[in-house]
């Protein structure tokens, strides 16, 4: 049994609370939250110990693992307690509000020796997976473009009060909608290593930017174009896809559906020339407990798997997360706007 | 439960495969007229029962029911809730404690709030009871013999132990709508476990069944396993994956599994709907499931 406590029980902290709660191979030992509501609930209905102080639990609970979904500003503080206590780390995405916050991070994980993982899920998506299995083949030959784009309807109206409006909590369309699509593309095509012009465009928020639209170049040269909106209505919910563009082959992707044309009779096994359609039905192995999307499942149990040695911190470590903060830094710093 | 019972994603652009076919839905059921057209279809078919999420706009679907009367005499709606998005995308916008303050009818989250202090049970409970009544409004006057609550709440709960809630919402539809409580979840074994533990017997629960295991938590095995064993009035949602499966092959699997109350499936047109209609009809008349319906 892995001991976890989890320190943020918002909108993602409680979807994770609810999967651990689950688990097989986990405890849940304790749960720590700002709110009197939220802490009441939890006290009245579900057996899980209740903090009001996040270091209280730290000391009272012997953790082995913490998961931390607070907003994004407090990460660098309460992810570095937890990572000085000697416990093993999941933390919501963006890492850090800057590249330095995670740097130190990243560092201090790496002396603790423990474990530490990051919620970007699309990771854990088949379709995504699947992408990542066809490029590493090499399938698409000499890649030489790519367009990676999220939409969905996070602000859809002019009134916003709430840390997602505000730029110092991490707040804001690019730390929070398009990180997701960064972190897809430098996992898939390359670590980002320049940014080519940047629009943040704000479209009903005041403070922060509702959209994002630049070129990338990735570390093989390649360019690409980045299109993120989280004012875009049309979309039911976040919708992350990618396209990509090779000389022999074209690739498009969401967390759906995969697209894959070949040119020529040169495919790999299960493909053929053209057009090929294969649905994330086809390409996700179940969970043994489903809340919202086999990936939010998956990303937990890789990371209890990681704890119990059975696979490599790979997938989502910090020091992944944190290439991510550095392209977010980047792009903040080339915007033209 | 009727045999077969109509759904409700294809009207709101709820498509699990394909984000193409999901918008072509949005653009196809602009207009509510149809929506109504095509459950018209159903009703032709021979479906009477529609089950619904609590989507704003089922509300002028009620409405143009309640103005028909005649036409719709046997016609039932099982309504499914709460409608997830409408929530979570307020707890985005005004946490937990403005969405509530949102939510609640009258003013009794807002005096909670004001008294400051700590909250009772019961007073959590009359919040899921005054969000229920709310939920149920727009069904005014039309038979609603089974509400449902939607995968996502029930899966939550279930992962948390919140058991009283779940039971708590069993209890509150029959005492207020006279209705039986159904559950939609993603962890069917699971589910039926608990709330046996918690008292409920032959619950209803509306859960994924396809032959190739998409969204059966734990396995297809074990779902079997528990439609072989187990007491409760099973309703096959997703029996196609997604359209993984072919519509003859899929409906074939699902007729031949015992205790299968009802099917649950969607379709946008005519062709799809009576195809579907047929080969229910047609698998449940063979072996095992003679039982279940006779």
């Amino acid at each position: 049994m892995v001991k976890v406590a989890l320190i943020g029980a918002g909108k993602m902290g409680i979807s994770h609370l609810s999967i651990l709660g689950a688990h097989p191979n986990v405890e849940v030992v304790g749960v720590s939250d700002t709110s009197k509501m939220v802490l009441d609930v939890f006290e009245k209905y579900s057996s899980f110990p209740c903090f009001s102080n996040y270091e209280e639990m730290l000391a009272k609970t012997n953790a082995d693992a913490v998961f931390v979904s607070v907003p994004t500003k407090f990460h660098a503080t309460m992810v570095r307690k937890v990572l000085e206590s000697g416990k093993h780390v999941f933390a919501e995405k963006p890492l850090c509000l800057t590249a330095e916050e995670g740097k130190s991070l990243v560092a201090l994980a790496a002396e603790k020796a423990v474990v530490n993982q990051v919620g970007y899920h699309n990771k854990f998506i088949g379709t995504f997976r699947e992408v990542k299995r066809l490029l590493d083949l090499g399938v698409l030959g000499e890649v030489y473009h790519f367009t990676g784009e999220s939409y969905g309807p996070v602000v859809i109206r002019e009134k916003q009060d709430n840390w997602r409006a505000d730029p110092a909590e991490g707040g804001g369309c690019l730390m929070d909608y398009a990180s997701h699509v960064i972190d897809l593309i430098n996992y898939l095509l390359g670590n980002i290593t320049s940014v080519k012009g940047t629009m943040l465009e704000s479209i009903y928020s005041k403070n922060v930017e509702d959209a994002v639209y630049c070129i990338l170049e990735v570390n093989s040269g390649v360019n690409g174009v980045l299109s993120v909106n989280w004012s875009d209505e049309t979309y039911r919910k976040m919708s992350t896809s990618i396209t990509i563009q090779g000389k022999k082959g074209k690739i498009i992707c969401d967390a759906n559906e995969l697209k894959v044309y070949f040119k020529t009779n040169d495919f790999p096994e299960g493909y053929s020339k053209g057009w090929n359609v294969k649905y994330v039905t086809d390409l996700t192995d179940s969970v043994d407990f489903y809340l919202r999307g086999e990936e939010y499942s998956s990303q937990i149990d890789y990371f209890i798997s990681a704890i119990e040695r059975q696979v490599p911190n790979v997938i989502n470590n910090f020091k992944s997360a944190w290439y991510t903060d550095n392209v977010i830094s980047m792009i903040k710093s080339s915007n033209l706007n | 439960m009727d045999r077969i019972i109509f759904g409700d994603n294809q009207f709101f652009a709820v498509n699990h495969i394909s984000d193409e076919k999901s918008r072509a839905q949005s653009i196809k059921f602009k207009e509510d007229r149809a929506i109504i057209k095509t459950l018209d279809i159903a009703i032709e078919s021979g479906i009477n029962t529609f089950m619904c999420t609590t989507h704003d706009r089922i509300e002028n679907i009620c409405d143009h029911i309640r103005k028909n009367p005649s036409k719709y005499q046997d016609f039932k709606i099982y309504p499914c809730m709460p409608y997830a998005h409408k929530y979570a995308n307020a707890v985005t916008e005004m946490g937990y404690a403005g969405t509530l303050k949102h939510f609640v009818p009258g003013n009794f989250v807002g005096s909670l709030f004001k008294g400051g202090l700590a909250f009772l049970s019961k007073d959590y409970i009359s919040i899921m009871e005054l969000l229920i009544d709310s939920e149920m409004k727009m069904f005014k006057g039309i038979q609603t013999p089974v509400i449902f609550l939607q995968n996502v709440i029930t899966d939550l709960l279930l992962g948390l132990g919140m058991n009283d809630i779940l039971v708590a919402f069993h209890r509150y539809v029959k005492k207020k709508y006279g209705a039986e409580a159904g559950y939609i979840t993603m962890n069917m074994p699971k589910l039926l476990s608990v709330l046996e533990a918690n008292g409920i017997t032959n619950p209803i629960i509306c859960s994924s069944i396809n032959k190739v295991g998409f969204r059966m938590s734990g396995g297809r095995e074990v779902y079997e396993e528990v439609l072989r064993t187990k007491k409760v009035r099973a309703m096959a949602m997703q029996v196609l994956a997604g359209g993984a499966i072919h519509p003859k092959e899929a409906i074939e699997y699902v007729c031949s599994l015992p205790n299968i109350e009802s099917i649950l499936f969607g379709a946008s047109s005519a062709a799809n709907i009576e195809q579907t209609v047929e080969l229910i009809n047609e698998y449940s008349l063979t072996g095992e499931s003679m039982e279940v319906i006779a």
